[in-house]
């Protein structure tokens, strides 16, 4: 029996062809090609490694379990099939729904889903490197009664830990084919290709002919799930050696902190001691470049308005590109390794200590990235308050669209200074200060919410920490690829857009053929008459209205920036740096930072609150809340700076 | 720590158990949604777990149970009982 179980990663088996006697247990018969594929499995098992394979799509992907949280859909384009449609779906352990992500997955696999159509087929993907835990989710899934592959995902891993399948047996006891796979290699494609093609060639009638538990309960469910492995000759991998051995080090009582915060402190070193050369010259090149191509252009408005308005507010967001793809590099890092769950580990007792949900803390680590993505995945929280509530804090984690604005600042005002010898800079300080000042702040609005909202015990913590891989090369190098391309799209279009605005704003009125004067302009009236209000704080009308146009998006502010010192004759030539230094001092410019620690300068962010939300009430209380949060903060942060230096001055 | 005694082995919380030691997880008495969300993750009765680590505050723990590691608070891992076997407690 030994030469036939295949532990290598193209066996695909057959199961016994049904005959058409077999009493069909509820199965319906198909008659039609199918086109609605449905790819399903536990959480954390590869299903959108896989269903970026076969669509060709870039859903994101981490090693931590929650990581999708709706359903998304594609067709199989890349995969040769334009025909089919491939659902992904967010990962479950069972039918039974107490979260409304696996409620998403429960509802389009059974067709409930308005707008989906039911799944015609079920790609079943497992990680077979815990295959007698994870086959739980075959007995559920197989009952449904579709036509059904199940894909034993890692097998490149299994083979290499010395663990065994058969997986010739394991069809004939599931009664469905197999496929033992690698999503992240992309070995064993051809097996799932064979499978769609038979089926969609032959419409099925082919029952499911295993003996699936009667009553699907977890412990009846684990028994015949260890049954089933067994006798498929399932072999467990050798434990992680590892995974332990790095889990002793970096969950060591003393170590582990002091490695968690080292490696916060070394991203942002890096983001900066790297990042920020490769900025600056990227911004040489991106001048440069706009300098002959203006020269090309008669010296008229069409100039003025290319290269004064839109080049300048663009470019001066372009810039930011390398910092923003090495933080990404380093999330991505994280994210796939598995440190990630081990951080959550680490912070847990804190996350306790302010009464917050322990499910809170993946949405909340997402937020670092973006907002959006992080509000979509408290859709894990079961209930419903202290779902809100952690919408409520996670736009106070600093966000990557932040970094822009904190690292433009901190370039022109802070000096470039080591701390501890040559470990850390300042700037990388500074940077990490900010980083936790929106910390403390949603902690803080945590505390706030805790007295009524949030009790911490109706959902406790459970986290399955994943074994440490290594992040593939082509998993970070796509990461990168989608991030840098999503912000270059953003600068050639939101960015692009308010620059134009604020351009076409600060020349207009034309007086007799002539552009106003900047102060003299419709954006200098504005700017003057809401300077009162941010007087206060160290602006002065230009960062006004930067801080106005931000509301659109953060960055926008550089943009906008940009664009005003372009149009102003007495920064034109200046970097934006050294611009900077005309309309803020020191206490105005870490107000303004502070100020974008708290502000919930986002439109996406209001619009997906409002989505998650479903009521108006709650983005405009946060709004309301975090600007009124970010106005005192800087307020504060201002009147601080202004009075130290006026007692050291007095001495 | 509450520690009964059958003919077999002493039953405890799991929260109890001290690092490195294992033990035969006897019964789990928490909320419907938390208990199946457990049962998935093999914490079912008779499975055997075992005490890795703990978070270098002290709080939550990670256990070894069916073959992958679980990070529980030491509030979840209260309501779980345990069977200290011989084998078990040796250490």
């Amino acid at each position: 029996m030994d030469c036939c179980t295949p532990t290598s990663s193209v066996a695909v088996a057959e199961p016994p062809v049904a005959t058409p006697e077999t009493p069909s247990n509820g199965s319906k018969s198909r008659t039609g090609r199918i086109r609605t594929i449905a790819l399903i499995g536990p959480p954390n098992c590869g299903k959108s490694t896989l269903f970026n394979r076969l669509t060709g799509m870039r859903q994101k992907v981490a090693n931590y379990p929650g990581v999708t949280v709706e359903h998304h859909s594609g067709t199989m384009k890349s995969f040769g099939r334009p025909d089919l449609t491939l659902i992904d779906l967010p990962g479950i352990y069972s039918l039974a729904t107490y979260s409304e992500d696996a409620r998403v997955a429960v509802d389009v696999l059974k067709g409930n889903m308005p707008g989906v159509p039911a799944p015609d087929a079920v790609l079943l993907v497992l990680d077979c490197m815990h295959l007698n835990r994870q086959l739980m989710l075959a007995a559920p899934i197989l009952s449904l009664g579709l036509p059904t592959l199940v894909l034993l995902n890692m097998s490149d891993l299994l083979e290499e830990r010395h663990g065994k399948i058969d997986a010739l047996t394991l069809a004939h006891e599931l009664g469905h084919p197999v496929a033992l796979i690698s999503a992240a290699k992309g070995t064993g494609m051809d097996l799932i290709r064979n499978f769609l093609q038979q089926f969609s060639e032959f419409p099925l009638t082919r029952p499911g002919s295993a003996r699936l538990p009667i009553i699907q309960n977890p412990a009846s469910c684990r028994k015949w799930a260890g049954q089933v492995s067994a006798r498929s000759h399932f072999e467990e991998p050798e434990s992680p050696r590892w995974t332990r051995r790095l889990d002793a080090i970096l969950l060591n009582r003393v170590w582990g902190p002091i490695i968690f915060v080292a490696v916060v402190i070394a991203v942002f070193q890096v983001v900066f001691s790297v990042g920020q050369p490769l900025s600056d010259g990227l911004g040489t090149l991106l001048t440069h470049a706009g300098a002959s191509v203006a020269q090309l252009l008669p010296d008229n408005w069409l100039r003025a308005l290319l290269r004064d308005g839109l080049w300048n507010g663009v470019q001066s967001v372009l810039v930011f590109l390398p910092q923003i793809l090495l933080l990404f590099l380093f999330i991505g890092i994280l994210e796939d390794s598995g440190y990630l769950a081990r951080a959550a580990l680490i912070a847990d007792r804190l996350m306790r200590a302010i009464g917050l949900n322990g499910k809170a803390f993946i949405p909340l680590l997402s937020a670092y990235a973006c907002a959006v993505p992080a509000i979509m995945a408290t859709r894990t929280i079961e209930n419903k308050r202290e779902r809100i509530a952690t919408i409520l804090i996670a736009p106070f984690m600093t966000c990557s669209a932040r970094l822009p604005v904190y690292t433009l600042i901190i370039a022109a005002f802070v000096p470039d200074r080591h701390l501890l010898g040559h470990l850390v800079g300042l700037r990388a300080s500074v940077m990490l200060g900010l980083y936790v000042l929106g910390f403390l702040m949603a902690l803080f609005t945590a505390k706030l919410l805790n007295s009524r909202v949030m009790k911490a015990s109706s959902a406790p913590f459970v986290l399955e920490l994943p074994q440490y891989r290594w992040p593939t090369p082509r998993s970070l190098a796509l990461r990168l690829y989608d991030r840098g391309k999503l912000f270059t799209k953003k600068a050639g279009t939101i960015i692009l857009a308010c620059t134009f605005v604020v351009w076409l704003l600060s020349v207009l009125p034309v007086h007799g053929g002539q552009f106003s004067e900047l102060s003299s302009s419709v954006i200098g009236h504005i700017g003057h008459f809401i300077e009162p209000v941010i007087h206060p704080l160290g602006f002065d009308w230009k960062i006004g209205i930067g801080l106005l146009s931000s509301i659109v998006a953060r960055e926008v502010i550089v943009g906008t920036l940009g664009t005003l010192y372009g149009v102003d004759p007495a920064t034109h030539a200046s970097s934006l740096q050294s611009a900077l230094h005309h309309d803020l001092g020191i206490g105005g410019a870490i107000a303004l930072v502070v100020f974008f620690a708290f502000a919930m300068q986002c439109t996406s962010t209001i619009a997906v609150v409002r989505r998650e939300t479903n009521s108006w009430k709650w983005p405009a209380l946060q709004f309301a809340y975090m600007t009124c949060a970010a106005y005192l903060g800087a307020l504060l942060t201002n009147q601080l700076i202004l009075h130290l230096f006026k007692a050291s001055a007095s001495f | 720590m509450v520690v009964y005694l059958s003919g077999r082995g002493r039953y405890l919380a799991l929260s109890d158990l001290r690092v490195g030691q294992s033990a035969i997880l006897e019964s789990l008495e928490l909320p419907d949604n938390v208990g199946d969300h457990l049962a998935h993750l093999g914490f079912l009765p008779g499975a055997n777990v075992e005490v890795l680590r703990r978070a270098p505050a002290g709080d939550p723990t990670v256990y070894r149970i069916d073959g992958v590691e679980v990070a529980l608070r030491k509030e979840t891992a209260r309501h779980i009982t345990v069977e200290l076997t011989a084998a078990g407690s040796r250490k």
